[in-house]
């Protein structure tokens, strides 16, 4: 068989949840249960394609495959839009058709009760497509339109339940703080454009360009350019200080959660720097700055996750600071780990969410200090999610271990203090992720409260990304450098080391148990630190009181700016053509007095419509 | 060219006057006997031209001829229409036809 049969087709991976939202929107409302089937079989057929291509791909040494065509022509000028497939979209297209699938699955049961299911499902359909458009493209600027598209997916999800003003403030403040981030990118885009030469904006002339002619860009402008880039990863991936969104999205669908605002979307800031990794590598300056915004992001979430009290917020700041660990990757050199990172992550953190979201529709609440003793009620869910905290916990042998190692090991290699905080945030990783599993399934049960374990459309997505959660990280070890030999031929970076695989699994293993000691023995007093610091707990579970300073800082502001041009709006626009209107409805007034009838009246202005006319002609004369 | 001047004022005045009576008149018949006026003025222009203008002819006064024949035609069709509208409204003030108005 040919080596690229399925990757020819690659077009339709995205083309059938495409289908699916087409179906759903136009059908809309008559469809409840079956509607949300069309969008299930739609992820289903994606997934199964995509699976062919990896394996077609994993089968041997198949070429890229790449097709192109002409999209809009402007004098000598040529946009061409096209898709490739190679290692490395294959890989997002698996994650992204397998999580979007099985969340899928997951919503059938989580969403069952919703009026707007099939809505729900046409939402998720149009995200899943724009999403593996975005992984396909082969140019910036079709992903850029994609880029834009997955965001206002996320937007109308994380306001899907917009009868709560909550979740309408965050749909709003999602897609402004993204926009943001967006401008940045589209700036950086104008300015690539301006400066390749051709104007070429696909991936394989812009790696061209930076591999062997590089001085056909100045190194400023490089920088500026990756700088930009950076900036919409950074308002993508919830990066400090663009972080501020990912948080608040949460008041969207808890599925909605696990595929969007951990698994996909917000990986998507990542793929985007590996994906112009030629532009970052060459200016170090973009390199530092992505390395030191993605460690300190790490630490800086991984402390306020410790804080929290909502199921959700502690798992958004968790996927915070989790991207954080990609970009510090990125930012030392390390693609593979970026990549190895985002791959397990994709999984862990979705299994964490789809559990969250279980222990929700089963309790209903979201604190966790009223959850507690879940675990005998909920066995399924309990175990699955004992598996994600412990792969994102970073205890071998899951998965997160070894994604973590790998980014640990390139970072002590480039940088120690970037390790040394990266170890840190580990350890603060760990110790959140205690503290939440223990406080919602060990302890004594709730009185009052009626949990029971979901259904099994809910529980068999959990039980499969438990499995992943576990076993995908052995793609990639210090022993076997399979998937970055994979991803990348040419230059796999292949680093191992003891030391970071002992400190890993150290701190990983300290934070659960301090986290189990305090949260379970009782051996540390719950309030040890609260005691003898407030300050610095509130200080915490404020957020570091950052949503406070941008209100002031920009919030306000803006508001009162557009207060501003609202009275302007109101009294000099407004005014102009209130102006123009009772001009024209006086002039109409007037005449229509003249049409009053009287025959006498239209004699009389014809006399004095002559008089003039006789005066202006003679007038003309004199002067 | 004194003759043609008083003549000509003597128009003028009888065309304001029936001007005038047109405006103001609210009876139909006053109406139509200044419209008299007015027209008579015309005639009486149209003979002093004939008599005392640039290139003296007989033209002009044919012409008051025939206008005063057609303007007798033209009195005969108002009164006419008069009398139908009297018959109908039982009025002739012409501001009580207002069925135009706008």
């Amino acid at each position: 068989m040919d080596n690229t049969f399925f990757a020819e087709y690659a077009w339709l991976v995205p083309l059938f949840p495409f289908i699916a939202f087409a179906v759903l929107t136009a059908m809309g409302k008559g469809l409840k249960k079956t509607g949300a089937w069309i969008g299930t079989i739609a992820s289903f057929l994606s997934l199964v394609l995509s699976l062919c291509i990896a394996g077609e791909r994993l089968s041997g040494n198949a070429p890229d495959y790449g097709n192109q065509m002409d999209w809009i022509t402007i004098g000598k000028l040529k946009l061409v839009a096209g898709f490739e497939v190679t290692n490395l979209s294959t890989l997002m297209l698996v994650v992204v058709t397998l999580v979007a699938f099985l969340v899928n699955l997951y919503s059938q049961g989580y969403m069952k009760k919703d009026e707007r299911i099939s809505t729900f499902f046409a939402y998720v359909a149009l995200f899943t497509s724009s999403m593996l458009g975005l992984v396909l493209s082969d140019n910036l600027l079709t992903f850029y339109i994609f880029w834009e598209l997955v965001g206002v997916c996320s937007f109308l999800l994380v306001g899907f339940w917009y009868q709560k003003p909550e979740a309408k403030a965050a749909a709003k403040k999602a897609f402004i703080v993204t926009r943001i981030g967006d401008l940045g990118l589209l700036i950086g885009l104008l300015l690539l454009f301006w400066y390749m030469p051709g104007h070429a904006l696909d991936f394989t002339t812009l790696h061209n360009v930076y591999d062997t002619q590089s001085g056909a860009i100045s190194t400023g402008i490089t920088t500026l350019i990756a700088l930009l880039i950076f900036v919409g990863a950074v308002g993508k991936s919830g990066q400090f200080p663009l972080h501020v969104w990912l948080p608040d999205a949460m008041e969207g669908p808890t599925p909605i959660s696990a595929l969007i605002h951990a698994a996909t979307m917000v990986a998507a800031g990542v793929f985007l720097v590996v994906r112009t990794f030629d532009i970052f590598e060459a200016s170090q300056v973009a390199m530092n700055t992505v390395a030191i915004v993605g460690a300190f992001t790490a630490i800086f979430a991984a402390t306020i996750g410790l804080a929290q009290n909502d199921i959700k917020r502690i798992l958004a700041y968790s996927t915070v600071s989790q991207l954080g660990y990609m970009m510090l990757a990125l930012g030392v050199g390390s693609v593979t780990g970026a990549m190895f990172h985002l791959f397990t992550h994709a999984f862990f953190k979705a299994l964490l969410f789809l559990g969250a979201g279980s222990v929700i529709h089963s309790v209903h609440t979201q604190d966790i200090r009223e959850m507690g003793g879940l675990g005998r009620k909920m066995k399924i869910t309990a175990w699955t999610f004992g598996l994600g905290s412990l792969a994102l916990s970073g205890i071998p042998p899951f998965s997160g271990f070894w994604s973590k190692d790998a980014i640990l090991t390139a970072a002590l290699d480039k940088q120690p203090i970037l390790f040394v905080v990266a170890v840190i945030a580990a350890f603060f990783t760990a110790l959140y992720m205690a503290r939440l599993f223990f406080l919602v399934f060990a302890g004594k049960p709730r009185e009052g409260q009626h949990a029971k374990e979901s259904s099994s459309v809910m529980t068999i997505p959990l039980i499969v990304l438990a499995v992943l959660a576990t076993v995908s990280g052995f793609v990639e070890t210090p022993f076997n450098g399979w998937l970055g030999h994979w991803l990348f031929p040419e230059g796999a970076e292949h680093d191992a080391s003891g030391l970071v695989m002992v400190v890993s699994a150290a701190v990983g293993l300290l934070g659960l148990y301090i986290g189990w000691l305090t949260f379970v023995k009782g051996t540390i007093r719950r309030n040890a630190i609260s005691d003898r610091a407030p300050g610095l707990v509130t200080l915490v579970a404020r957020k570091y009181y950052i949503d406070e300073l941008y209100h002031v800082l920009f919030v306000r502001p803006l508001q009162g700016l557009g207060k501003v041009l609202d009275l302007f709006d109101d009294y000099v626009i407004d005014g102009v053509v209130r102006l123009t209107g009772h001009g024209a409805s006086a002039l109409g007034r007037l005449n229509s007095r003249l049409q009053g009838g009287q025959v006498q009246t239209y004699a009389l202005t014809a006399l004095i419509s002559i008089v003039i006319l006789v005066v202006a002609i003679a007038g003309r004369r004199f002067w | 060219m004194s003759m043609l001047s008083s003549y000509l004022t003597l128009a003028a005045v009888l065309f304001c006057i029936g001007l005038y009576g047109v405006l103001t008149k609210r009876n139909a018949i006053i109406v139509l006997l200044s419209i008299e006026l007015m027209l008579n003025a015309v005639n009486l222009n149209l003979i002093a031209f004939s008599k005392y203008g640039v290139q003296p002819s007989l033209a002009g006064q044919i012409f008051s001829l025939f206008t005063i024949s057609v303007a007798a035609a033209e009195a005969a069709v108002g009164i006419a229409v008069l009398i139908v509208l009297y018959r109908g409204r039982a009025s002739v003030n012409v501001d009580e036809f207002d069925e135009l108005r706008g």
